[in-house]
C-alpha cells in the first residue's frame, strides 16, 4: 500500500484510481462490521461509521452478465461477485465474448477506460 | 389499517396519441388534465392538490418546472407534491394523494404525466444514463451500463438460477399483443407469436427487440378525491385500499438481482389492504421489458420465486385464458409507454377494469380487486417500486 497515494476530502475516491494506476484494486472495509464493500465511500453504508481501504485479491466469479449486440464492437457488462464479498459492476473482456458466462471465475486486469485512465476490467481466469 | 373508503379515483384519462408531432409537453399535460377532469365530472377550478414528476416541462431548472406547469394549467392549489421517482412516480403519487386527502391537505388531487420522446427521437439509453454528479458515476460509467444491458443481466440471472427460457419470456409479449389488438389507440396492434419474438433481433443477451417496450408520446392523468366529492359524482367508486413503496439499492455490493423493491412494496400494500395475492383479479405490472413482468409476478407473490416462467407460458397472462390477466390495454410492450415512464398507464387500466370499462374482449368479469405496480430506475440496479391495490365498491 505504501506506493498508493491516499487522498482525503472531497476527492477521496481518487485513492481508488491512484491504486488502479498501479495495478491494484482497492475496496473499502467497514471498520465496525469488518464487511468489505463497493463502490467506495468515506462512511460505512452499513453503520455510518469509519472505513479503511483494503487491497482486493482481484478474483471473483461472474454473478450476471449481458452482451450488447448493437454496440460496435460488442461488449459484455457484468456484475462480478468479488472473493471479498461485494458485487461490482464491470466488463468482462475476452476475444470470444460468447465464452463469458455466469459462474465463471474472473480476475482483474487494468486497461484504459472511457477517459483513458487505468480502469479495472475482468478477464476469464481459466 | 386499510385505506378503503378514505378516497376515490374518479377520473382517469389516457392520451390517445402515441406520436405527438404537433403537441408540446405542456399541451399534453393540459390535454390529460382536462381529460381526466371531464371523466370525473369536475373542472380545473375544483383542483386543490397537484402531483407531478420530472416529466413536466422546465424540470431541469430546479424547482421551477412544477410552478411553471401549475401556472400553465391554471391551478389554484393548497397542496403540491413533486415526488420524482421516474416510472414509479404516478403510482406513488396516488398513495401520496390519498395521504394528503386523509390529512385534510386537499380534496381534489390531480396527477399528470406527459412527454414526447418519440417525436423528439430521444434515445432512452441517453435519458436513463448515469448522472455525472451521482456518487456511483465514476465506478459504473466506464462499463457502459444502459437500460437494455442492465435488464439483460436480470434475465440472464433468472435463466441461470431457475432455468427460465426465452420462449417463456416471449409469452409475456404474446399476451400483451393479444390484448393490444383490441385497443384502437395501441401503438402495436398486431398479434405476435413466440416465434416472432425469438426471431426478432437480439438487442442484448438474452433480450430481443420484441422483449422491449415501445417508445411513445402522450401521457395520462388521474383525479383522486375526498369521499364526499366522490359520492356527489356519477362515476363508479374505485378506492385505493393499500399502497406500498420501497427502494432497492445495491447496499455496498450485497444484493439479490432477482429481488426488486416489489418484494417490500407489495408486502406493505397487501398488509394495508388486508388482501392476498390470490384475491387479485387483475394486475397492471410494469413491462419495460418482458423480464420486468416476470420478476414482479414472483416478487408480488403471484407465484413462487423461480416459477414465473411456467406461470406466464401458454397464455398465462391473457385475459379470459390464463391464470392472471395482466396489462389488458396491451401494456408498455404494445400499447403505450409515454415519456418512458410506465406507472400512469398501469393505474389507468386498473381503473378501467374496476369500472367495467375495459374492452369487452379483455374485461375481467365482475372485477372488484386490482393491483397496479410501477417501477422507476433500473430493475438490475437501484430502483423504486410502488404498489397500489384498488377496490371497486
Amino acid at each position: 500500500m505504501n506506493e498508493i497515494r491516499e487522498v482525503s476530502g472531497i476527492n477521496d475516491t481518487q485513492t481508488y484510481w491512484n491504486a488502479a494506476a498501479l495495478g491494484t484494486l482497492l475496496l473499502k472495509r467497514c471498520i465496525g462490521t469488518g464487511k468489505v464493500f463497493h463502490y467506495p465511500r468515506e462512511h460505512s453504508p452499513f453503520t455510518g461509521g469509519r472505513t479503511e481501504w483494503v487491497e482486493a485479491s482481484g478474483l471473483g466469479v461472474i454473478y450476471s452478465c449481458s452482451l450488447s449486440y448493437r454496440a460496435k464492437p460488442n461488449y459484455c457488462i457484468a456484475y462480478i461477485k468479488l472473493d471479498e464479498g461485494p458485487i461490482m459492476l464491470s466488463n468482462v473482456q475476452h476475444e470470444d465474448l460468447t465464452q463469458i458466462a455466469i459462474g465463471k471465475r474472473v480476475r482483474v486486469v487494468f486497461r484504459p477506460g472511457i477517459d483513458g485512465r487505468p480502469t479495472p476490467f475482468f478477464m476469464l481466469a481459466d | 389499517m386499510s385505506l378503503k373508503g378514505k378516497s376515490y379515483i374518479v377520473g382517469a384519462y389516457e392520451h390517445p396519441t402515441r406520436k405527438a408531432v404537433d403537441r408540446s409537453v405542456a399541451q399534453l399535460h393540459a390535454d390529460v388534465a382536462l381529460g381526466a377532469l371531464v371523466d370525473a365530472g369536475l373542472s380545473l377550478a375544483d383542483v386543490d392538490g397537484y402531483f407531478c414528476a420530472g416529466d413536466v416541462p422546465g424540470w431541469s431548472a430546479p424547482g421551477i418546472g412544477p410552478f411553471s406547469i401549475v401556472e400553465y394549467l391554471g391551478l389554484n392549489l393548497r397542496h403540491l407534491d413533486t415526488t420524482e421517482s421516474w416510472g414509479s412516480a404516478y403510482v406513488n403519487h396516488v398513495e401520496h394523494a390519498v395521504q394528503a386527502i386523509i390529512a385534510g391537505k386537499c380534496r381534489v388531487a390531480l396527477i399528470t404525466l406527459a412527454g414526447r420522446p418519440r417525436a423528439e427521437a430521444v434515445n432512452p439509453d441517453a435519458q436513463h444514463g448515469l448522472v455525472k454528479d451521482s456518487a456511483e458515476f465514476e465506478f459504473e460509467n466506464p462499463y457502459r451500463p444502459v437500460v437494455t444491458n442492465v435488464y439483460g443481466m436480470v434475465a440472464k440471472r433468472h435463466m441461470y438460477e431457475h432455468g427460465t427460457t426465452s420462449e417463456q419470456l416471449a409469452w409475456i409479449k404474446v399476451a400483451a399483443s393479444h390484448h393490444a389488438q383490441h385497443n384502437p389507440n395501441a401503438m402495436l396492434r398486431g398479434v405476435v407469436s413466440v416465434a416472432d419474438v425469438l426471431e426478432s433481433p437480439l438487442i442484448v443477451d438474452p433480450l430481443h427487440r420484441l422483449d422491449c417496450c415501445v417508445v411513445s408520446d402522450g401521457g395520462g392523468a388521474l383525479v383522486v378525491v375526498h369521499p364526499d366529492i366522490a359520492r356527489s359524482l356519477k362515476r363508479p367508486l374505485v378506492t385505493p385500499i393499500g399502497a406500498g413503496y420501497a427502494v432497492r439499492q445495491l447496499n455496498g455490493g450485497y444484493f439479490d438481482i432477482l429481488q426488486s423493491g416489489g418484494v417490500r412494496s407489495g408486502a406493505a400494500a397487501y398488509a394495508e389492504a388486508g388482501v392476498e395475492p390470490t384475491d387479485i383479479q387483475y394486475a397492471s405490472l410494469y413491462d419495460s421489458f418482458t423480464i420486468t413482468v416476470l420478476v414482479q409476478l414472483e416478487n408480488l407473490g403471484f407465484c413462487k420465486p423461480g416459477e414465473g416462467g411456467r406461470f406466464v407460458a401458454d397464455g398465462g397472462l391473457i385475459s379470459g385464458v390464463g391464470r392472471l390477466p395482466v396489462n389488458t390495454d396491451g401494456g408498455g410492450l404494445c400499447n403505450n409507454h409515454p415519456a418512458n415512464r410506465g406507472g400512469m398507464t398501469k393505474v389507468i387500466e386498473a381503473v378501467r377494469q374496476l369500472r367495467g370499462e375495459a374492452h369487452p374482449a379483455v374485461q375481467v368479469p365482475n372485477c372488484r380487486l386490482a393491483l397496479a405496480h410501477g417501477s422507476g430506475g433500473q430493475l438490475g440496479g437501484r430502483h423504486g417500486s410502488a404498489t397500489l391495490i384498488l377496490e371497486r365498491e
